[in-house]
């Protein structure tokens, strides 16, 4: 299959290839072809793109199973900086934008609130990048478990949602009359994608990274 | 489940409990004859399932309006048991109408369809914040954890918790932070009390 073709089924995967390195201009390639240019396990791809692309998908047993953890590792560490350099730089301009005529204080109020959401899914990250992914790296590369395992992640992994789910609520029912309505669509089509990008980044992250270093627990265990 | 109970007829309050008493099920929580301020704190302060009101308590002018007043307090259903002849037209607030010849069985009946029924979202009483609502809304944006609202309204802890998941329903806002915000927004708090 090409890979304009993939893009033409779902082209919200357009927000997943360059997390993996690819970019534009595929020309006439087949998805096989760029997956092995771009050094991308090409399992690990299929798998990527349907979750990213199928609501409820349950990776299989075979699937995990052939999947490299190495390149699913690569899309979550690209996706966090991605989400913090793209997607939250730009919500932050438009809600500056957004607020811009409101008075002083309601323009503090609801900037404080979005930087409070921001650095609160920055520490999320920082947790997920500094702990738990070298962890992985360490398991991938057969040392021992040591004393952390993914189970513990599980344990800590945090909703970072609710807070998302109070701005699309504030913005589109209690903003102050003076916001530009049409600005004001802009950031919730903005919140609504992130919204559904990060869930499915959530469940990538527990329903294929974790069953795969459970599965590599396991072997080193037995 | 429990009910409350707002009657100036000792006679009839008995029956409801007659009622309840034999047929199991409901229960009644508190029964006050009058609403006055202390009456007014009381209801505020309750967290029933349904409310039975006699609308000879309020003012012929202002019978029109008792399921509102009531919902400024809870959001309960509010069910009328008059003691005298009532209109079709105040009639029609209520979320059940009994009747002093309905039989215990069918007072139970009608009580259980108006707890039961999906809460009224489509008038905007069922989806405004109460007063109450508010007040409590205003302390959780000011930082007050539940056990210190409860102390200050001298309500349990079980109803603060009643209240603050009301008002994540109504408002959609589920973090402390998100209500500050729905708070400052809506003028309820000074920006400098959450400083």
């Amino acid at each position: 299959m090409k890979m304009s073709d993939l893009v033409e089924i779902n082209y919200r995967l357009l927000a997943v290839l360059p997390r993996l390195g690819i970019n534009i201009g595929f020309g006439e390639k087949t998805v096989s072809r760029i997956c092995r240019e771009t050094g991308v396990d090409p399992a690990a791809f299929i798998l990527i793109c349907n979750m990213y692309s199928y609501q409820g998908y349950m990776p299989t047993e075979e699937a995990l199973e052939a999947a490299d953890p190495q390149s699913v590792l690569k899309y979550l560490h690209n996706s966090h900086s991605f989400y913090v350099e793209d997607n939250f730089r730009e919500l932050e301009c438009l809600m500056d934008r957004l607020v811009a005529p409101c008075s002083a204080s309601q323009k503090k109020i609801i900037l404080d609130f979005f930087d409070g959401y921001r650095k609160e899914v920055e520490n999320h990250f920082d947790y997920e990048e500094q702990v738990f992914f070298p962890y992985v790296d360490s398991v991938m590369k057969g040392k021992g478990p040591g004393d952390y395992s993914a189970a513990k992640f599980e344990e800590n992994h945090s909703n970072i949602e609710e807070k998302l789910d109070d701005l699309k609520n504030i913005v589109m029912k209690y903003l102050p009359p003076v916001c530009s309505p049409r600005l004001a669509n802009d950031v919730l089509y903005a919140v609504f994608s992130l919204s559904e990008d990060l869930e499915k980044h959530t469940n990538i992250e527990n329903l294929v990274l974790v069953p795969m270093v459970n599965r590599m627990e396991n072997k080193k265990e037995a | 489940m429990t009910v409350f109970l707002i009657m100036p007829s000792r006679i009839m309050a008995r029956g409801i409990e007659g009622v309840f008493h034999d047929l199991g099920e409901f229960k009644v929580e508190g029964i006050v004859s009058d609403i006055s301020s202390r009456e007014e704190a009381m209801l505020k302060n309750m967290s029933v399932d349904a409310i039975i009101v006699d609308p000879a308590v309020f003012a012929h002018s202002s019978r029109g309006n008792v399921k509102h007043f009531i919902s400024e307090y809870t959001d309960a259903p509010v069910v009328a048991f008059p003691s005298m002849l009532m209109d079709d037209e105040s009639a029609r607030q209520y979320d059940a109408v009994l009747n002093l010849y309905d039989s215990p069985a069918e007072i139970i009946h009608k009580l259980r369809t108006a707890v039961s029924a999906p809460k009224d979202n489509a008038s905007a009483d069922g989806s405004e914040l109460s007063s109450r609502e508010k007040d409590i809304l205003i302390c959780v944006a000011k930082g007050l954890i539940n056990k210190e609202i409860a102390d200050l309204y001298n309500i349990s802890i079980h109803t603060v918790i009643t209240h603050r998941r009301n008002i994540t329903r109504k408002t959609g806002i589920k973090t402390v932070a998100g209500l500050t915000v729905y708070a400052l927004l809506n003028n309820l708090i000074d920006p400098s009390s959450v400083e």
